[in-house]
């Protein structure tokens, strides 16, 4: 075996027929037992990266220059039928979503068997039997003829996952690239997940590539990381290094907006955007939202500066970063207010159909205040949100707006109640009609809770300055606004109603930390301009400690903790939550 | 327009999170203009509006042109082509060419409006259908359903023969007899939409139904709504003129190519003229929008990919 199992030289990937780039400069080397992070946000061209380690070009794409060898071996010398030995043999791939990469028609006993035929080469029935149940054992899945008759959908999502490592580990590859594995998963058994992966490239010495936005599990898995920015890895190093020192501004940004479980900084995002393929620079592709930018950044794209051994950056200003990115954090908001009642949750279960999902919650939001409810998912949080905003109505108890009972379903409620409580939506993509212009979908929010009123592009121009847009933006339709852009659209719209309460769901989940951070920022602050009740909900311990004043823990449909945000993440009480605070990864952890 | 468009997306960064597509994605301002204008690109589309186009300027336009009145007689029954009748004479010994000429106005005008008929109750049904997710879902599609029973042209014959040969008559039944199947496809495409999540905002705010249907599911169903409009023309063509020819339409001496079809098509081996000039017009014009139709489809799904998530 070569001392390296990956490596990856000035790899160049363009699309077809355009003279455009989509990742560039690409090098890059792991070692057997080594788990190398390759950490960016959406578009930066990561995915890109693992699916070149497969042999793999998106369609659309191909391979412009550079050179991916895999043990040694160049994959751009191999025919087709070489290509398909090494997917899944040599190099093995876990995806994103396990729910749609198992297929839902076969039971687990074929779909294991599957990989095993193709790859295991001569071995008999016996020991493909025997390497496949001991392949479930190393994911700790059990491995006894019930649950190899098992379907796909009979699985946890967690489950699913391990599945699916199992799968990827069975044939005893040596590489393994894994796609963001764990982000549909929740902290316990995305804490799991990491572990089995872990232990196993170590155990089999396997050389893993871990594509991830998520600094916080990478911080907790890799051994070194690569950061990436618009198609082009601009720093790299071991983690400590990168996660204690880093030198590129962009990293240095990214890991402020990373919200944490420790710190009580606010999290800060980026402004700007990721320059598109084609649309970038001749220069740094950072240079644009770079606060240390100057003319030599505008001449050419740096080259790598190496700072200790391993330890790279593309950056001319890297050796000035540590010492002065300058961002003002701001401070955490806590106006002391007379508890003034808002939104009371009094005794309320709810079911779907015969199945009850919540059980006596009972809960206040304060004026002025921003209550968290966190929770795993299946832990009811969205039912109770749902029950808030009059979209589910399938309850029993009360919620009362003030000292008013509200009646279950939205529309019969008043104009009033429906007016003081807004909701916004988890997913940005879908909350907003595709089909009219961010202008009418406010306009039309506007008239119906302030008909008649004139001026109507005037305030719509001003509903969306709120939110930080520009007036402009009113006559873009969704589909040409980024996610963080129509996730302001969807709170302008909110906004726009004058509400007292505002039910966020989950409301960053689907965005970019950079934009994450950028989103809770606008939110603190409109919390002090419009003296807004936020009902926060949130499946991620770290934010909420940027901006609750309190947080409610659900699981199981209850409430088993309630109390000051600092009091429960650093004291907390309820055995449910220490679980989950000790399974919620972090970027303090390193160093 | 394009420009100012290509002009707000830089200024908005809407470039940030989306992968390139290769090619570049068209941003749509009206999805239903932009599938039209990438429908007409295609030549089957071209084909089918040059023949629709022509259909409509003979039936609009002929009978200005025509030199004879449709119910004179000039010539010998069922004589061949002549001067004076250049695609001679039908069974009554009227000028075939100056008929084929009157006669297809009818046809064009009650297919249009037996579509209209038929794809706005349609449309209105099925959206309201899936909208409502409700015993109203049921009762709607199972009435749909029963209608769908009976082939199309049966339920117009049997509306024609208890209450007599009224052209609203026909352009009602046909309409009617469309509206199931509409429904369905309607239904079907609105399901979807029903589920995401901008329908449910609009319900959080109190929106009224009928503003929820009309205003959010409706624009979001345009490229199926299209491609129904086409084909029910299609189909209205046809059972139009099938309508006429078993003589339930218009009534004789009246000029019908339907009614022409019928009229000479025992002297078909005579004088084919009279029976092949609406049978070819008819023909062509089914050929022709269903082609249009087929385009629409076509451009449709291109842009349904590429931008309306």
């Amino acid at each position: 075996m070569s001392a390296t199992a990956v490596e990856v030289h000035d790899l160049r990937i363009e699309l077809v027929g355009r003279d455009v780039d989509v990742v560039d400069e690409i090098s890059l080397e792991i070692r057997p037992g080594e788990v190398l992070g390759l950490v960016g946000e959406s578009g930066s061209g990561k995915t890109t990266v693992g699916m070149a380690l497969l042999g793999h070009v998106r369609r659309g794409g191909r391979v412009g220059g550079g050179a991916v060898m895999i043990d040694g071996n160049d994959l751009a010398h191999l025919d087709n039928a070489g290509l398909r030995k090494l997917r899944g043999g040599t190099v093995a791939y876990i995806p994103q979503d396990p729910g749609t990469s198992l297929n839902p028609a076969l039971r687990l006993r074929v779909q294991l068997r599957e990989m095993l035929d193709a790859h295991a080469g001569t071995t008999t029935e016996a020991e493909r039997d025997a390497r496949l149940r001991q392949s479930l054992e190393e994911v700790a899945l059990p491995s006894d003829d019930t649950f190899l008759a098992r379907y796909p959908h009979q699985l946890s999502g967690g489950q699913q996952q391990r599945v699916a490592i199992a799968m990827a580990f069975a044939c005893r590859p040596n590489v393994i690239v894994c796609d963001e594995p764990t982000t549909g998963l929740d902290v316990t058994t995305q804490a799991r997940v990491l572990q089995t992966v872990r232990g196993l490239c170590q155990s089999h010495q396997v050389a893993a590539l871990y594509v991830s936005h998520d600094l916080a599990v990478v911080a907790e898995l890799a051994d070194r990381v690569a950061v990436m920015y618009a198609g082009r890895i601009v720093e790299a190093g071991t983690r400590d290094q990168l996660f204690g020192a880093a030198r590129h501004p962009y990293t240095r940004r990214l890991l402020r907006a990373v919200p944490d479980l420790e710190g009580k900084r606010a999290v800060v995002g980026i402004p700007g955007f990721a320059p598109l393929p084609g649309r970038r620079p001749e220069w740094c592709f950072f240079e644009p939202r770079c606060p240390l930018a100057t003319d030599v950044c505008r001449s050419a794209f740096p080259p790598a500066f190496e700072f200790e051994p391993g330890h790279r950056a593309r950056c001319y200003h890297a050796d000035q970063a540590p010492r002065e990115v300058p961002v003002e954090g701001a401070t955490a908001v806590s106006v002391a207010h007379e508890p003034e009642l808002a939104l009371a949750i009094r005794g309320l279960d709810a079911h779907y159909g015969s199945r009850a999902t919540l059980f006596g919650i009972d809960l206040d939001v304060h004026r002025h205040e921003c209550l968290a409810l966190v929770g795993e998912s299946g832990s009811g949080k969205t039912t109770l949100a749902r029950c808030v905003a009059g979209l589910h109505k399938d309850y029993t108890g009360a919620v009362m707006l003030r000292d008013e009972v509200l009646p279950p379903a939205a529309r019969s409620r008043s104009d009033a109640a429906r007016q003081q409580i807004q909701y916004v939506f988890q997913n940005p993509y879908a909350s907003l009609n595709p089909r009219r212009t961010v202008g009418q979908t406010i306009a039309r929010q506007l008239e119906l809770f302030f008909p008649g009123r004139r001026d109507m592009g005037e305030r719509v121009g001003e509903c969306l300055e709120r939110v930080a847009l520009s007036a402009s933006a009113a006559a873009a339709y969704p589909d040409e606004l980024s996610g963080g852009e129509r996730q302001r659209v969807a709170i302008a719209r909110a906004l726009a109603a004058e509400p007292a309460v505002m039910v966020c769901d989950e409301i960053t989940s689907a965005l970019d930390v950079s934009v994450q951070a950028a989103i809770i920022d606008l939110l603190r602050e409109l919390r002090t301009s419009m003296g807004l009740s936020l009902l926060f909900i949130t499946h991620n311990l770290a934010l909420i400690r940027t901006i609750a004043d309190r947080v409610a823990v659900m699981t199981e449909g209850r409430i088993v903790e309630l109390g000051p945000t600092a009091q429960v993440l650093e004291h907390p009480s309820a055995p449910y939550t220490q679980q989950l605070l000790a399974n919620t990864p972090s970027i303090a952890a390193v160093g | 327009m394009s420009d100012q468009t290509v002009d707000t997306a830089v200024n908005l960064g809407l470039e940030a999170a989306v992968e390139p597509v290769p090619g570049g994605a068209v941003l749509q301002r009206r999805p239903w203009l932009g599938i039209l204008r990438n429908a007409l690109r295609l030549g089957r589309t071209k084909i089918g509006v040059a023949i629709v186009a022509l259909i409509i300027v003979i039936a609009v336009f002929g009978p200005l042109a025509a030199p004879h009145s449709p119910t004179e007689f000039v010539a010998v029954p069922n004589s061949g082509p002549s001067g004076d009748a250049i695609f001679g004479a039908d069974a009554l010994g009227r000028d075939v060419f100056s008929r084929f000429l009157h006669g297809g106005l009818s046809v064009l005008w009650m297919a249009a409006a037996a579509t209209l008929i038929g794809v706005g109750v349609g449309v209105g049904v099925g959206l309201v259908a899936a909208y409502s997710r409700n015993w109203l879902d049921d009762v709607l599609m199972r009435t749909s359903d029963v209608v769908l029973a009976f082939p199309q042209i049966i339920l117009a014959l049997l509306a024609v023969s208890a209450i007599g040969p009224k052209l609203w008559l026909i352009v009602l039944v046909v309409g009617v007899s469309h509206m199931p199947r509409v429904a369905r496809v309607m239904r079907g495409a609105a399901q979807e939409v029903v589920e995401r999540d901008f329908v449910k905002a609009a319900e959080a705010v109190g929106e009224k139904r009928s503003r929820i249907v009309f205003g959010e599911l409706l624009p979001n169903v345009t490229s199926p709504l299209l491609v129904e409009l086409g084909l029910r023309m299609t189909y209205s063509i046809g059972l139009v003129a099938a309508v006429s020819f078993l003589g339930f339409g218009l009534q004789p001496p009246a000029a019908d190519w339907g009614l022409m079809i019928y009229e000479n098509r025992l002297s078909i081996t005579v004088q084919t003229w009279s029976v092949l000039l609406p049978v070819l017009a008819i023909g062509l014009l089914t050929v022709g929008t269903n082609l249009i139709t087929d385009g629409i489809a076509r451009a449709a799904i291109g842009i349904d990919r590429t931008s309306a998530r």
